[in-house]
């Protein structure tokens, strides 16, 4: 077997369609040579009709709600049933209930908040506890972020959450490079996964990304973000972590 | 297939996806108001509308779909394109 990922076991979460970031990264992964496993959450049902849909066949769809202490414990278990260990890992989980997002940055009670925060930012180090013992110097732990040093339209509660996954992802790399694995994030522009479509008003700044950005931006195609995660899955970041790459056609870097 | 099939082909998916009992399955039925489908529920209604009758169902389409009538409709014209 060829390819980026050839020989490597990958463990790939957030897959709800097949306009995912996290299905396309994980067609790619296969596509590269790597073994994948996948986990599902909530509509396992769907889940599994979707990896269907992937290149190569996979196990057993694993049932992971990151926010469950037992389904986090008994992971390493359910994933050696289908490998041997794992080399990388993709984090592309993120929730906030509605009141935390589309304007509602001034209203959203603390408990609507606490669950944006739990699942989408604490998530990320509860997800790399729970997956490290099964990984070897060289492996790498990458997330998706939606660049929050602004504030964004509508965004809200979520923009903090990402800033928190921000700094988690930091912190990853101070406490796991000891052990040789990497944490990394990928910021993606704005791409119309089930998660955008959530997000009241999300297409409030989508065409000002297309028009602004010095690449252009296509807000359908996931294959840009799914190539960098892989390459960040893969050995060809050996020395980077603690790192946020932008994949959003150059909008960053530039003013209006 | 007829569009009736279709609508029988639905109401089975309705059933096993979202509970929907099969009776209240008719042509002029709302996903959403009538047969209380969420958004999820809906996308995978489409996933398996999609691997039933072998059509491709684009996102841009399903917001156009709100009843079970415009479903079948557009499962019979992408059959017979």
């Amino acid at each position: 077997m060829s390819g980026l990922l050839a020989g490597k076991r990958i463990l790939v979460t957030g897959i709800i369609t097949d306009n995912s970031i996290a299905f396309s990264a994980a067609k790619l992964a296969q596509e590269e040579g790597a073994e994948v496993v996948i986990t599902g959450f909530g509509r396992m049902s769907l889940v599994e009709r979707i990896v269907k849909r992937l290149p190569k066949p996979v196990g057993q769809v694993i049932e992971l709600d990151v926010t469950n202490p037992e389904h986090l414990a008994s992971l390493e278990s359910r994933v050696r049933e289908q490998v041997d260990g794992l080399d990388g890992v993709l984090h592309a989980i993120a929730f906030g209930p509605q009141s935390a997002l589309g304007g509602g940055f001034l209203t959203a009670p603390w408990e609507d908040v606490a669950t944006a925060l739990h699942v989408s930012t604490y998530s990320y180090k509860a997800l790399a506890v729970a997956c490290e013992p099964m990984m070897k110097p060289g492996g790498s732990i990458v997330g998706l972020t939606f660049d929050a040093s602004t504030a964004w339209p509508v965004y809200d509660w979520m923009g903090v959450a990402k800033a928190g996954l921000e700094s988690t992802s930091r912190y990853l790399a101070r406490y796991l490079g000891a052990k040789g694995i990497r944490s990394n994030l990928v910021s993606a522009g704005p791409l119309r996964t089930m998660a955008a479509k959530s997000i009241p008003g999300f297409e409030a700044f989508e065409q000002s990304w297309v028009e602004r950005a010095p690449l252009g931006w296509d807000l359908t195609d996931n294959e840009p973000t799914a190539r960098t995660i892989c390459a960040l899955l893969s050995d060809w970041f050996p020395a980077t972590t603690g790192e946020i790459v932008h994949v959003d056609g150059g909008f960053h870097a530039v003013g209006a | 297939m007829t569009k009736e099939e279709i609508v029988a082909g639905l109401a089975e998916i309705l059933e096993e996806v979202a509970g929907v009992n099969p009776e209240d399955v008719t042509e002029d039925k709302s996903f959403t108001d009538d047969l209380d489908v969420d958004s999820l529920s809906m996308v995978e209604v489409v996933v398996a509308a999609e691997e039933k009758f072998g059509v491709k169902i684009p996102d841009d389409e399903v917001q156009n779909l709100k009843s079970v009538g415009d479903a079948a409709t557009f499962v019979l014209n992408q059959q017979a394109a």
